[in-house]
C-alpha cells in the first residue's frame, strides 16, 4: 500500500503526515508513507485544497488535516 | 413604532455583541481593583486595552469562525471551479471575486488552486480575481472591521475589495498575459476529484477543526497585533504618528503601503493595529491601506506565485494590486466623514 500525503509544507501538511504515521503505526498495516511537496505533482491529482492524502493513487481527502482516528477508519474500511 | 424598536435592538446587540461593552468595563473593573491601576494612567490604559482587546477578539473570532467555517464548507474549492466555469466576462471575475471571500482557504492552497483553476480552462484574470479576494475580504474579518469601526466602514470595505480583485483580475486578462503563466500549468492532466457531499455531522467537525487549525495559526499574530495597538494607544505621542501617517500628509498612505506590502501577518493581527492608529488620527484610508497591503501581498505569496507565473505577470499582478491599494486608501481618507 502506498500513502501519499500531498502538500507544500505548511503546518497542516506536516500534521497530516504525522497523523498518517500515527494512524499506520497503530492499525499495524504495511505500507510506504510518501511526502509530496512538488506543485506539479499535488496539481496532477486533481487536488486543489492542501493537505490531502492519496491511498493507492486515489485521492481520499483534500483540504483537510484528517486526524489519525479519522484515517485508521479510512484505512481499515 | 416597531422601527424604533428594532433600531434599538439593533443597537443593543451592536454595543453588547459586538463592542462588548460589558466587556469593556468588566476588565477596566479588573484593570483598577486587581491591578490597582488608575484607568488613565499610561501603563492602566495600556493593560486594560490589552487585556480587553484580546478577550474580545479571541470570542468574536471562536464564534464566527464556527459559523463562518460551516457556511464555507458548501463552497469547496472544487466547486467554486465549477460553478465559475459556467460563466465569462466581467461577470465571472465578480463571481470569482464573491466566492473567494467564502471559499475556505489556506495561502499554501494557493499554487494547487491557481494550476487547478487554469488547467480547467478557467481565465487567468478570473483566478486572480479569486487569489485577491481571498486573503483580502474575509466573512470573519468584516464582522471584527464592524466591531472595531462600524458597519458602514466594514461594508465599503468589502465592495471596494471586491472592486478591487475584479478590476485587477479584468486588467489582467485584458493584458493578454497568458503567455507568462508557466507552460506546465496548463498541461496538467486534470483528475476531477469527486466530492462527497458532506453531512451536517461531518460539516461541525468541519467547523469545529477548521477553529483549531485556524486560531493556532493566528493566535501569537493577535497578540503582538494588540500589544502594537496598545503600545500606539498609550505610548507613542500622537505627534510622531501624525507627522508620518497624519490623514493631511500626502505621503502617508504610500508609507502605509510600503510598510505593509513585504509583511506577513494575519488580518486578524493587523485589525488591532489599524483601530489604535485611526484613533490616534491617522487617516481610516491610510490605516486600510496599511491593512490590505499586509493581506493581499506579502512576500511568501508572491515567492509562491513565482513557481507558476513568471516575472513579468507576477510584476504586473503586484503592481496593480499596490496602485488599487493605494487608490483606495486616497478614497477613504477623502470620504471618510461620510463614514465615520
Amino acid at each position: 500500500m502506498i500513502i501519499k500525503v500531498l502538500g507544500s509544507g505548511c503546518r497542516n501538511c506536516v500534521r497530516l503526515e504525522e497523523n498518517t504515521r500515527k494512524a499506520v503505526e497503530e492499525i499495524g498495516i504495511e505500507a510506504e508513507i510518501i511526502k509530496v511537496t512538488d506543485f506539479q505533482d499535488i496539481a496532477s491529482y486533481g487536488v486543489m485544497s492542501t493537505p490531502a492524502l492519496v491511498i493507492d493513487e486515489k485521492v481520499v481527502s483534500s483540504g483537510k488535516v484528517l486526524k489519525a482516528e479519522d484515517i485508521k477508519e479510512i484505512l481499515e474500511g | 413604532m416597531s422601527g424604533v424598536i428594532l433600531l434599538f435592538l439593533l443597537e443593543w446587540l451592536n454595543a453588547h455583541l459586538l463592542k462588548m461593552e460589558w466587556l469593556n468595563n468588566l476588565v477596566a473593573v479588573l484593570v483598577k481593583s486587581i491591578f490597582g491601576l488608575d484607568m488613565n494612567s499610561r501603563l492602566g490604559g495600556s493593560i486594560h486595552f490589552f487585556i480587553y482587546d484580546v478577550i474580545k477578539i479571541f470570542i468574536l473570532l471562536s464564534v464566527l469562525i464556527f459559523l463562518i467555517s460551516y457556511i464555507q464548507s458548501f463552497f469547496p474549492a472544487e466547486r467554486t471551479k465549477k460553478i465559475l466555469g459556467s460563466f465569462s466576462g466581467i461577470t465571472a471575475n465578480i463571481l470569482a471575486a464573491l466566492l473567494g471571500t467564502v471559499t475556505p482557504f489556506c495561502s499554501c492552497s494557493s499554487i494547487p488552486l491557481f494550476i487547478g483553476f487554469t488547467s480547467a480552462g478557467l481565465p487567468i484574470g478570473v483566478t486572480f480575481s479569486f487569489l485577491i479576494s481571498s486573503p483580502l475580504v474575509d466573512l470573519a474579518s468584516i464582522i471584527l472591521l464592524a466591531s472595531i469601526f462600524n458597519w458602514k466602514i466594514s461594508a465599503a470595505y468589502v465592495l471596494v475589495g471586491i472592486v478591487l480583485a475584479v478590476i485587477a483580475g479584468t486588467v489582467i486578462s485584458k493584458l493578454k498575459l497568458e503567455k507568462y503563466v508557466e507552460p506546465f500549468v496548463y498541461s496538467n492532466k486534470m483528475l476531477d476529484v469527486e466530492q462527497e457531499e458532506m453531512t451536517s455531522r461531518e460539516r461541525i467537525s468541519f467547523s469545529i477543526n477548521q477553529l483549531g487549525e485556524i486560531i493556532k495559526k493566528v493566535w501569537l499574530y493577535i497578540l503582538v497585533g494588540v500589544g502594537i495597538g496598545a503600545l500606539i494607544h498609550n505610548y507613542i505621542p500622537e505627534s510622531i504618528i501624525t507627522a508620518v501617517l497624519g490623514q493631511d500628509k500626502w505621503y502617508s498612505v504610500f508609507i502605509a503601503v510600503l510598510v505593509g506590502i513585504p509583511m506577513y501577518a494575519d488580518i486578524f493581527g493587523t485589525l488591532p493595529i489599524a483601530e489604535a492608529l485611526v484613533f490616534k488620527g491617522v487617516g481610516l484610508g491610510t490605516a486600510l491601506a496599511f491593512m490590505m497591503g499586509v493581506t493581499a501581498l506579502s512576500l511568501p505569496s508572491i515567492i509562491m506565485l513565482k513557481k507558476v507565473v513568471k516575472v513579468k505577470l507576477l510584476t504586473v499582478f503586484v503592481g496593480i494590486v499596490t496602485l488599487g491599494i493605494i487608490i483606495v486608501g486616497f478614497l477613504f481618507n477623502s470620504f471618510s466623514y461620510l463614514l465615520m
